[in-house]
């Protein structure tokens, strides 16, 4: 067996345990244990971009082009999260260490979720991604909106976890197989005998989106979000607007897509409905919001909603335009929670009104914020538009163009509270005249965002063909 | 290869907004300096385009091409003909006015305010030179960013709400065009978004598809032009954007719905244009005629010269849609024209509301005495504009008409009432601002200076000289509006 492939995930994992052992020593300093952090995390991308393709343990993990695809966005994130937090844990008096430990666990997790080929398998990893995630959300312990948000976080994630046990127990009993291969064969066999697919079947299926509804942050399954992305701190709120919600697509498309693919019929439309409500009332609730962080999180489930017209392609097209869209999706909200933490490590506000004449303290900061707000309403030639381009040509290419319509007019909509924030931060005024605070990891983690979204907006070829790679891992 | 001078002239500005940015916030006089520089560039490739440009083909000339994003089927692609070529200078012209008369206008944030303003120009530049869907999308949709923010800053009055609403109006159309595009790609075989393949291909397309196409794109252009009912954007944006602003709204960015319909719409989905013939003409009739009865109940001269765009850019639909060649190429005179004439009289209310603080018709009167330089000149335009023979608005007034007449036999006698109606206004608002008794509270007001002399004097320089000799820009555009009315008429 060729243990090679697994050597990423080892290495991140250990390294983590590396910096729990070391914060009991480690006495002054502490958020050099965060570039430590960073160091493991730029090591662990290497290995994955050398990492080769196969299967471990009969198919339980696998390594192909999917879960190097997806392994680059959760590493990414994970670095532009702790390189944002380095200055933000300072002010923790206890615990940093297990700050970055537990990031870097959760990102395992989701490592081990890419990889996933087999539903235990699936399951553990989705465990061990969203427990270190419920006690990060909970961090600022004496903060009773941080501690809510972890407990709500907690309860709400382990219904879903539930649901979605449920849903692995009934096929299993369906099929007699945990392995996502096995199960479509055994499905497709029953199919053929009894020319059905039966009610269990369907239940399963409700189930599987139901449970990974509520990591994806879906319609009807988005009432924790808001009070979650709210009261956590605002590096975790940016880790799980954008690495949680890859972690849950990416086993959503490998469960729909290696198991149930041949039943697209019966799963396509509850998805594009799905989508369809996510796109609506995550925009025009976002509409209300006057909090950056709120306003952030309803924009993030319809963000969702886009991604899900690449899914309900369910084409290799439709494939890779997911994957596109979530990789320029990450620079660009990554971005702007960046900026919304170097805005309240200064002022203390998270508050849209207080961006006022933020185009007059930090230039800077003010042109990078509105470039990403730009990227997230997709105008070109910012990396957004060339994503949502992606996403609608896989979508109109299997005709639906009723979504899509959907698409089109709540991204009008959604034009509104982006700008809203462009609009305070250069249209008005503001008594304050200090700078925003640019400690160098966070202005590092700033530039790379902003660059990711100039580059991949102008010349995404590189990425896309990347992207196509990954989308030939199923058969369509 | 050739010198990629479509290329040049549209990434030069990009080059000066790039410096700009460079500089620091005080170096104001740098920023005007190097916004000048850049701007003053695309004008002089502009005369290299006019002097190569062969006018006695209608064959795409200046072509750049190579690819961009293969996955995509996306080509950089560039060409330019008798279509274009116009446009394209129209743009230079008024973006090197616009950033000259900024010069004095601006005060605040000088650098960002043309590090804005040359991304507009980038923008503009690209939708007219652009042959490649995905490319003039891009284009297309860059021109709102820096317009959003001119208007949102730098405006006057309900500056904020102008600028948004713009905003929203035009990505509401645009986006339209975004589906309607995707849908012709997935739909002609092979897949691509290269214009001129696409019209090659337009008789593949069904009836059906092509009347519903039409119609998306009908919604992104008919926005921007704009038609009748999608014009309420355009008298906020016009009144409220900073003079330089408005002078490229009015003179370049209607425009971009008009080339839109010419470049894409008609020649690609003939079926489309054929069948909603009448509906375009009749939205145009009440374009002209209601464009102009509301001109003449606005007290405020901004206001009017706004509302007399919508009035003025419905001749051009109406050259359009009767799909004759002098009519199509009146409508291209009548973009031109418009341009020169409107972008001139918005400049002019820009130099008056600086000195008076207000743009109220009626709080003027006999200013002549007072200003004979400045309403010498602005009479001349007003002239211009309601369609005084010997200048550029008669030809493209009258070849529009003379054009269309035999498809709107009905339409076109009572769309030149609208010309009725433009004189009127036009001549009582000389009247009372001009004429008459001297306010003696405008003693204060100072004489039109050579800086503002100097913008407006290439505008009524080329307004006067196509009006008396209209025969080289016909000649630039006919064989290329022959190439149009073949391909739609068929």
């Amino acid at each position: 067996m060729n243990y090679q492939l697994l050597f990423p995930q080892i290495f991140l994992f250990l390294w983590a345990i590396l910096i729990f052992v070391l914060d009991f020593f480690w006495k002054k300093g502490k958020q050099n244990l965060g570039y430590l952090a960073l160091i493991g995390i730029i090591m662990t991308i290497f290995l994955v971009l050398d990492s080769p393709e196969g299967k471990l343990f009969g198919g339980m993990f696998l390594a192909d082009s999917l879960s190097s695809f997806f392994n680059l966005i959760f590493l990414l994130t994970g670095f532009l999260t702790i390189a944002s937090s380095i200055d933000f844990t300072k002010r923790l008096s206890a615990h940093q260490g297990e700050y970055f430990a537990l990031l870097l666990l959760s990102m395992v997790g989701m490592m081990f979720l890419a990889s996933a080929g087999e539903l235990v398998t699936l399951y553990v990893a989705l465990e061990l991604t969203t427990i270190s995630l419920y006690v990060l959300a909970a961090y600022l312990k004496n903060q009773s909106k941080s501690s809510e948000a972890g407990l709500k976080y907690l309860i709400l994630g382990g219904v879903s976890s539930g649901i979605l046990l449920y849903g692995i127990s009934l096929i299993f009993g369906l099929t007699g197989t945990t392995f996502l291969k096995d199960i479509k064969m055994a499905l497709i066999t029953t199919f053929l005998t009894y020319r059905e697919i039966g009610p269990a079947l369907v239940l399963s299926i409700v189930f599987f989106i139901a449970g990974f509804g509520f990591k994806l942050a879906l319609v009807p399954f988005h009432m924790w979000v808001p009070d979650v992305y709210e009261g956590a701190p605002t590096p975790i709120t940016a880790f799980l607007s954008v690495a949680s919600k890859a972690a849950g697509l990416v086993a959503f498309i490998r469960v729909f897509f290696e198991s149930f693919l041949v039943f697209q019929v019966d799963w396509v439309l509850l998805v594009a409905v799905l989508a369809a409500l996510a796109m609506i009332v995550g925009n025009i609730i976002a509409l209300l919001q006057t909090n950056i962080k709120r306003m952030l999180a309803y924009s993030s489930i319809a963000q969702i909603g886009y991604i899900l017209l690449g899914i309900v392609a369910a084409t290799s097209r439709g494939l890779a335009s997911v994957s596109f869209y979530i990789f320029v999706y990450l620079f660009a909200n990554m971005g702007a929670f960046i900026t919304a933490i170097a805005f309240s490590n200064t002022t203390g506000s998270d508050q849209i009104k207080d961006y006022a004449g933020l185009s007059r303290r930090s230039p800077a900061l003010a042109a990078m914020m509105a470039v990403f707000m730009l990227s997230l309403v997709g105008i070109p030639p910012l990396a957004g538009f060339t994503g949502k381009y992606y996403l609608f040509s896989a979508a109109i290419e299997q005709g639906w163009i009723w979504l899509v319509v959907i698409a089109v007019l709540t991204s009008v909509i959604s034009l509104y509270y982006y700008v809203g924030v462009v609009r305070q931060m250069y249209f008005r005024t503001s008594p304050a005249e200090n700078r925003i605070a640019m400690p160098a990891p966070l202005t590092l983690a700033l530039i790379i965002s902003v660059i990711g979204v100039l580059i991949f907006g102008v010349y995404p070829n590189i990425f896309i063909n990347f992207a196509n790679q990954a989308a030939l891992v199923f058969h369509f | 290869m050739n010198f990629p001078i479509l290329s040049a002239m549209t990434f030069t500005p990009l080059l000066g907004m790039v410096l700009i940015l460079l500089l620091r916030k005080e170096q104001k006089n740098a920023a005007r300096f190097l916004a000048g520089v850049f701007s003053f560039i695309p004008l002089i490739l502009s005369f290299m385009l006019l002097s190569k440009y062969d006018g006695s083909t209608s064959q795409l000339q200046f072509v750049e091409r190579f690819d961009w994003i293969p996955s995509l089927g996306v080509t950089y692609f560039m060409g330019a003909d008798g279509l274009s070529v116009p446009m394209l200078f129209l743009t230079a012209l008024l973006c090197f006015v616009a950033v000259i008369y900024s010069f004095g206008d601006i005060k605040e944030r000088v650098k960002q305010y043309f590090a804005f303003l040359l991304l507009l120009e980038v923008g503009l530049m690209g939708v007219f030179a652009a042959l490649d869907f995905f490319l003039f999308y891009i284009f297309w949709e860059i021109v709102l960013v820096p317009m959003y923010f001119l208007i949102g800053i730098w405006g006057h009055g309900r500056k904020e709400y102008s600028a948004i609403k713009f905003f929203l109006y035009t990505l509401f159309g645009s986006l339209f065009m975004l589906v309607g595009i995707l849908a012709l790609y997935f739909t002609v075989e092979p897949h691509t978004l290269d214009m001129m393949v696409l019209i090659e291909k337009a008789p593949q397309l069904t009836r059906g598809f092509q009347l519903i196409i039409f119609l998306a794109f009908y919604i992104a252009f008919a926005v921007k032009v704009p038609v009748f009912p999608f014009h309420t954007w355009l008298p906020d944006a016009h009144v409220d954007a900073p003079t330089a602003v408005s002078v490229i709204l009015a003179g370049i960015l209607l425009k971009m719905g008009v080339y839109g319909f010419l470049r894409i719409s008609y020649p690609m989905f003939p079926e489309g244009a054929i069948y909603f013939a009448l509906p375009i003409g009749i939205l145009a009739l009440i374009n002209i005629v209601y464009g102009a009865l509301v001109c003449m109940a606005q007290k405020d001269l901004k206001k009017m010269i706004a509302y007399s765009s919508v009035s003025h850019m419905g001749y051009c639909m109406l050259g359009i849609a009767a799909i004759t060649v002098t009519g199509i190429s009146g409508c291209v005179f009548q973009m031109v024209s418009h341009g020169l004439i409107t972008g001139a009289l918005f400049l002019l209310v820009g130099v008056l509301y600086e000195r008076a603080h207000t743009r109220d018709i009626g709080a003027f009167g006999g200013l002549w005495i007072k200003l004979p330089v400045y309403s010498g000149i602005m009479t001349l335009f007003c002239l211009g504009s309601l369609g005084l023979p010997g200048l550029s608005g008669f030809v493209s007034e009258f070849m529009v008409f003379i054009g269309s007449y035999p498809s709107f036999k009905v339409i076109v006698p009572l769309a030149v009432t609208g010309v009725v109606i433009t004189a009127a206004y036009f001549l009582r608002m000389i009247q009372r601002m001009f004429l008459g008794t001297f306010n003696t509270k405008w003693e204060v007001l100072t004489e039109i200076n050579g800086r503002e002399i100097f913008t407006v004097t290439p505008l009524a320089i080329l307004m006067i000289g196509i009006g008396v000799y209209p025969a080289p820009l016909v000649n630039m555009i006919k064989a290329t509006m022959e190439n149009i009315v073949r391909l739609v008429s068929g």
